[in-house]
């Protein structure tokens, strides 16, 4: 099964597998402890040392790869190793070495490294070069030490870890107040996801006794699998609320339908950075997460069908929002929605194989289109604007290619990675008996032609047509670099993406071929190293998409090449719908003006601030004035007239005396 | 003479110097007063140490004359006490009302209450 893996990939080892999170971890501290404070001048330095220490980082995890395919696909186990013992209460660190961690541990350093190296050309000239390098490594440190963690708890840290380093980067030119918001709307949302999550976990462990009686310890990850093998440590439903306190927290992260206002805002922080949480790091984390615990998901049908229906939901929903945006980012953002919409309406109809094949191809594609929508607005001197481009195909050869490789891949044109991934997807949902599975398989369907639309939309806008004007004709640009004519971008932004093309159109076919290509097994990703069996290749799904893909780029040609259909008369026909669609369903003025202002701060703060005001502070009060006015009754009898004082001491014997007199 | 005469008189001395020193307001005549009480309580310790045997002494034969010397003196050493420290306790009582007076012009104790504040 596994003969193409050469021999020299012999088993890895654990301190090596740790290597791969203390080497980005390692350049973080670098960066941030002694190049930032001590040598700012030499900033250049951290760009490379980041690279580097991805490199080495990168290098392992392939090593990784080989070492888990070589062994079949299964985990190479490794003892954890103890982190706090109390009593009965034990809790480990340490790393869970299977397909699906090498095969994130792959994404995450291949992607984030050809960001990394795209990022030394876009951020050139920043004077927060160090500062972004610091939490660029910090964040790819974080999402490796996520997919490697054995235990819960662990995991949960390096998921805070996550959700921090992408405020922070977020965030990063913070002093654009919009910025700022976007950064804090980020961590406040997904704060809304985690708390499920923790829910979760310590619902989990609530179930301690049953787990200890079978001798297994609930915050390991492998132990929660071999309980739900066996069948009687937690119930269904129990398994089931966990499950689904886990499914909030990955919502939050993979900004899943109503928890997704944040991602589309997080286009405030560097094209990069987009290109890295978009690809790899913190939306990938949903996914993960519920890959990594999809046995606690299959154990409750209600959980599981919970994942297939957002899922299908966040789909079109995202999609339909793709289609009216005008910022080039935004568009990209409403399409890592749909995408991760894909990847959990697979795990919800029991695949998660099949999603972890989507997130593997869609990494690519996504990171690549990123770079692409950073290019372009390099060039047209900062705006992301599309109605201020066009005709840039002329001027800028390469990042053209390269973006429409990218977007055919992501709309599912054969024979480029995202066709292969998609479609299995399709397949595994419509092969699934029940209502949930159909639904989702039309709902996936739609959006197969409206991702295809709002793909080509962009490319036809930017690079299509004339010029017009780039930054200086957008009046939301307040500064920009003085008008300069479009031009391609340097190499070092150019190499990541030929790379990344290359990657978008031969990943999905050489992992996972649909017939046995050369030594490479029919299906290998995800039959013989993800595990998965039900995935097929079926040919009339096949065609089926295609046919919508095409029927998405087509009407978007005639829209805005040939312009045999007008946008405006499109618009202004169904100018309700347009609005809803370009007010993004009214989610933020929903969150922030009803839930936030009214019923957050006004509601709830607003009568604990006069429970506050008038019971507790009234009750110290009245305290406060009955001590004030006794002492103030006591005080008139200091006098400081010593003789008076003296006249009370002799009566005060004088009547103890008299009382003691009495008493005899 | 009986013991309630001597504890008497000293009785009425102590309440004549204890009015004196409540309710005059001149500094100089509370210390007068207070030299009264000194006097009084001085009278009743003589006074008791002549006329009252301790319990212990009285039906133990075995005790030797030094004790029985010792416990009869007490009062009076008490006296010579409370006479030296009543001299001090003027000459520091006046060296106050003198300055007392260099600071304020006055010699009345109702004038004295800034302990009050």
């Amino acid at each position: 099964m596994t003969d193409f893996i050469p021999n020299f990939w012999q088993q890895i080892e654990e301190p090596q597998a740790w290597l791969i999170f203390l080497f980005p971890l390692g350049a973080f501290l670098v960066n941030s402890l002694i190049i930032r404070p001590f040598f700012n001048q030499y900033s250049k330095l951290s760009g490379w040392i980041t690279v580097v220490s991805l490199t080495a980082s990168f290098v392992l995890s392939v090593y990784a790869v080989g070492s888990v395919a070589a062994n079949d696909g299964r985990s190479i186990g490794w003892a954890s190793h103890e982190w706090v013992e109390v009593a009965n209460f034990k809790m480990t660190v340490g790393i869970m070495m299977n397909s699906l961690t090498a095969l994130m541990l792959l994404v995450v350093t291949g992607v984030s490294l050809l960001v990394q190296i795209y990022s030394m050309g876009y951020m050139k000239g920043d004077s927060g070069y160090s500062r972004y390098f610091a939490y660029m490594s910090l964040f790819t440190a974080s999402m490796v030490g996520l997919v490697m963690s054995s235990n819960i708890v662990q995991l949960f840290v390096f998921w805070e870890l996550v959700g921090l380093c992408s405020f922070l980067l977020i965030g990063f030119w913070f002093h654009k107040p919009s910025a700022a918001a976007a950064a804090k709307k980020a961590f406040l949302v997904t704060r809304v996801g985690d708390f499920g999550f923790l829910l979760g976990i310590l619902y989990l462990f609530s179930q301690g006794d049953s787990f200890t009686a079978n001798n297994l310890n609930p915050l390991e990850i492998r132990d929660i699998e071999k309980a739900i093998g066996l069948g009687t440590v937690i119930s269904s439903s129990v398994a089931g609320w966990i499950a689904l306190g886990f499914f909030l927290g990955a919502m939050g992260k993979s900004g899943q339908f109503p928890l997704h206002t944040w991602l589309p805002d997080a286009m405030e922080g560097p094209t990069p950075v987009s290109s890295l949480i978009h690809a790899a790091t913190m939306v990938a984390a949903g996914v993960f997460l519920v890959a990594r615990f999809f046995p606690l998901f299959e154990a409750s049908p209600v959980a599981l069908d919970t994942v297939a229906i957002i899922g299908g939901v966040t789909v079109v929903f995202a999609a339909s929002m793709g289609l009216v945006m005008n910022d080039i980012k935004r568009v990209l953002a409403y399409s890592t929605v749909s995408q991760l919409g894909y990847m959990m309406l697979a795990i919800g109809v029991g695949a998660p194989g099949v999603a972890i094949f989507h997130l593997f191809t869609h990494a690519f594609f996504k990171c690549l289109l990123f770079q692409g929508a950073g290019s372009v607005s390099h060039a047209v001197g900062g705006t992301f604007d599309m109605r201020y481009m066009g005709g840039l195909r002329r001027v800028m050869p390469w990042t053209y290619a390269t973006f429409l490789i990218g977007s055919l891949s992501l709309a599912g044109i054969f024979p480029l990675a995202g066709f292969w991934s998609k479609d299995e997807i399709l397949a595994s949902a419509q092969g699934q008996a029940g209502f949930i599975p159909q639904a989702v398989f039309g709902l996936a369907l739609i959006a197969v032609t409206m991702t295809a639309f709002y793909m080509f939309r962009v490319l036809f806008m930017t690079f299509e047509g004339d010029y017009k004007g780039g930054a200086d004709a957008d009046p939301d640009v307040e500064s920009h670099a003085p008008s300069n004519t479009p031009h391609e971008s340097a190499w070092s932004m150019l190499g990541p993406m030929v790379i990344l093309a290359l990657l978008a159109i031969f990943a999905g076919f050489v992992a996972n071929p649909i017939v046995n290509l050369g030594a490479i097994p029919e299906h290998w990703l995800v039959h013989d190293f993800l595990h998965e069996s039900a995935a097929k290749f079926n040919l009339g799904i096949a065609a089926i998409s295609t046919f919508a893909a095409i029927l998405g780029i087509l009407l978007a040609y005639l829209m805005y090449v040939s312009k045999t259909i007008s946008a405006q008369t499109v618009v202004s026909s169904v100018r309700p719908i347009h609005t809803v669609l370009s007010r993004k369903y009214y989610f933020d003025e929903l969150y922030e003006d009803l839930l936030t202002t009214r019923v957050f701060y006004r509601g709830l703060a607003g009568a604990l601030d006069w429970f506050d005001r008038c019971v507790v502070d009234g009750l110290v009060r009245v305290i406060d004035n009955f001590g004030r006015n006794i002492g103030r009754l006591i005080g008139q009898a200091q006098t400081g007239q010593v003789q008076s004082y003296g006249a009370v001491l002799s009566g005060g014997v004088l009547v103890i005396l008299g009382v003691l007199l009495f008493l005899k | 003479m009986s013991l309630e005469n001597f504890l008497l008189v000293g009785a009425i001395l102590f309440s004549i110097g204890m009015y004196g020193a409540i309710s005059r307001r001149s500094a100089v005549v509370v210390l007068m007063s207070l030299e009264l009480m000194f006097t009084a309580v001085n009278i009743t310790a003589v006074a008791l140490s002549r006329y009252v045997l301790p319990a212990g002494l009285i039906f133990d034969p075995s005790t030797t004359s030094d004790l029985v010397t010792r416990s009869l003196l007490t009062g009076h050493v008490f006296a010579i006490f409370i006479i030296t420290v009543g001299a001090a306790e003027v000459a520091l009582g006046v060296a106050i009302v003198i300055m007392l007076y260099r600071n304020r012009e006055t010699v009345f104790v109702t004038d004295a209450n800034q302990m009050r504040h």
